[in-house]
């Protein structure tokens, strides 16, 4: 027979750390986490970690050196050189950089827009909300990633214009993806939204007379918070990806800044010639950020929303 | 079932009206059409012609409308790389994409499908284990690396399938598998949620408890009504398959839209990207429509509701 675990009487965790937090952090997978944070640190101090400037062609080091371990690789260039004999190592360094910048922001700027757009939608409703979701389902009529392309071609003009204090390109990026990546989030929050205005509390806060700005940051934001955490973590791998494929392209960031997409397209040309460390490392590299990053979604998908569990 | 039908249909004219105001203002918004239509190194006496031609010095309301009917005759400008009508271009280029999405979706159907069925079947067990890595793997390694990794191993290494091309079946192999990779593992999700949904139905149960063998309720009981969510999905994917091999026909040089809409690109070829864009957009309402209007003869609770 089963026995049912039940509560100390006191709690055997340290008296600061609340019970509820402790349990989360047991619960945490470790590896995904373990990666994406290994992503953070080597972003924040690629200037530290990297042996050589990735712009720059290493002093005696010639071109397409080889890794270490291979013959003729050296200590000096652990993954080698690439075509112009800049530091592989330190590229993928600094390459880390671009894809924490880009996943980051616009993830947040995606669901900012989104978030916006589906409360709009659900809480006012009628014509408001018919408008909103007609232009949603049009804006997913077109495949992301061609929209993207789209985009970025048009805006490829204005790339010294749209910089800030971003390397070339990835302010373009960024704008891109919050353009596009925002209608799952309306249609997911607005559905949220829904229900969430027939609340009691949403109602008496009405009746209150509270301002309708007040009450949805006060009572509906907080509640499609949970929503908006499982969403923007789902559509982190899809940016990462996409934001490789348009520096693969050439539409994304701009040589000579080192980004994991830009790296495979320089040595796409060289492809045929055997040099395969300069395709492989950089792709491993997207690859188990990527993979980290769905995993982690997961988890989190089946710890905030159990109604999504199943999809 | 007909103000189904005519509802439905609406719905797509407003999405397809909606898809070109949003093109239409897009372009507006981030620059000149004139020099986009002139391409790079126009000088601005050309510019201005264009500007005359296309009617693009008139208002607003006037453009979009000769806009609409432009592309409603099938005309999406001139490359001026090729020096060819758009609609040639994207005619000549289409049958070797629609080639490449067939291989991809085979390949997509004959890995997702079986795992998927397995998966549904032994929950929990090590081949559910085995399925759903491949399924993680699948949405996580992008589908160009995957075509990269494979140049290597099967056309610099081992030397036995050509590297880039069409013209023979051999080309077909690597470009197909790199495309049905991605969409192997979204077969893999749905057939097996289809399955675990359709295995927990009534007459599957009823089917069991009659004594109908485990293999004959799973094959014809429960996969052939899981299918139908499965083939639908497929039909989509084809037809996203046909517009998104951008990277991968690029990386094989397969001469496909994908590879035309790259071309447009690096050339600055703006009625190539626009028109490449727009047919996307086109094909991809069409198909949701078909998709909905099948349903309905399918399902006729849909037509009611």
């Amino acid at each position: 027979m089963a026995v049912e675990a039940r509560p100390l009487p006191y709690a055997p965790t340290a008296d600061f750390v609340p019970a509820r937090a402790a349990k989360i952090v047991r619960e945490i997978p470790l590896v995904p986490s373990l990666v994406l944070a290994l992503l953070v640190f080597t972003a924040l101090f690629a200037g530290l970690l990297a042996p050589h400037d990735p712009t720059l062609p290493v002093a005696g080091g010639g071109v397409f050196k080889p890794p270490v371990w291979m013959d003729g690789g050296s200590m000096n260039t652990p993954f080698g050189t690439d075509f112009q004999g800049r530091d592989v190592l330190s590229r993928l360094l600094y390459g880390a950089r671009v894809t924490l910048m880009v996943a980051v922001t616009g993830t947040a700027f995606a669901g900012g827009i989104g978030m916006l757009l589906g409360i709009v939608a659900g809480y006012f409703g009628g014509w408001v909300d018919q408008a909103i979701m007609r232009l949603t389902d049009t804006w997913l009529a077109l495949p992301s990633l061609v929209f993207a392309i789209f985009l970025a071609a048009l805006l490829q003009e204005k790339i010294n214009q749209l910089t800030f204090f971003l390397p070339a390109g990835v302010g373009n990026i960024i704008l891109v993806f919050g353009l596009i990546y925002w209608t799952r989030y309306a249609r997911v929050i607005r559905g949220e939204v829904l229900t969430l205005r027939e609340r009691d509390y949403v109602r008496l806060a009405q009746v209150a007379g509270l301002s309708q700005a007040r009450i949805i940051i006060r009572h509906i934001v907080p509640n499609v918070l949970n929503t908006w955490m499982v969403l923007a973590s789902l559509t982190v791998g899809v940016v990462i990806i996409n934001e490789a494929s348009l520096s693969f392209l050439g539409l994304g960031v701009q040589a000579p800044t080192p980004a994991w997409g830009n790296m495979l397209s320089e040595a796409r040309r060289t492809l045929m010639a055997g040099q395969w460390w300069l395709t492989v490392l950089p792709g491993i590299c997207i690859s188990v950020v990527v993979l980290a990053a769905n995993l982690f979604g997961d988890w989190m998908r089946v710890k905030l929303d159990p109604k999504q569990r199943n999809l | 079932m007909r103000t189904y039908i005519l509802r439905r249909l609406g719905y797509s004219m407003i999405s397809l009206l909606m898809l070109s105001m949003i093109i239409f203002f897009i372009i507006r918004l981030t620059g000149d059409p004139a020099r986009l239509m002139v391409g790079p190194g126009g000088r601005p006496e050309d510019v201005e012609r264009t500007r005359v031609e296309w009617g693009l010095d008139r208002p607003w309301p006037e453009q979009y409308w000769s806009f609409i009917r432009n592309l409603t005759r099938g005309d999406f400008g001139t490359s001026f790389q090729y020096r060819l009508s758009v609609r040639d271009l994207y005619a000549e280029r289409l049958p070797y994409s629609i080639q490449l999405a067939t291989a991809g979706l085979l390949i997509s159907l004959l890995i997702g499908i079986p795992a998927g069925i397995i998966t549904a079947v032994k929950v929990d067990t090590a081949w559910d284990t085995i399925c759903k890595i491949i399924a993680m793997l699948g949405l996580s390694i992008p589908g160009f690396f995957v075509g990269l990794l494979m140049i290597i191993v099967f056309a610099v290494t081992l030397r036995w399938l050509p590297a880039s091309g069409s013209g023979t079946p051999l080309h077909i192999v690597m470009p197909s598998l790199a495309l049905g990779w991605y969409f192997a593992a979204s077969m893999l999700r749905l057939t097996r949620s289809s399955m675990l949904e359709v295995l927990d139905s009534e007459y599957v149960k009823l089917a069991r408890l009659k004594g109908v063998p485990e293999k004959i309720v799973i094959a014809k009981h429960a996969f052939k009504n899981a299918l139908i969510p499965v083939m639908t999905l497929a039909g989509i994917n084809f037809v996203v398959m046909v517009n998104v091999a951008v990277i991968i026909e690029t990386i094989f040089a397969w001469p496909g839209i994908g590879r035309l809409l790259f071309e447009g690109i690096q050339n600055r070829d703006f009625p190539v990207v626009q028109g490449v864009v727009i047919l996307a957009g086109v094909m991809i309402v069409t198909v949701n429509l078909l998709v909905d209007l099948l349903y309905a003869v399918i399902d006729p609770r849909i037509r009611y509701s």
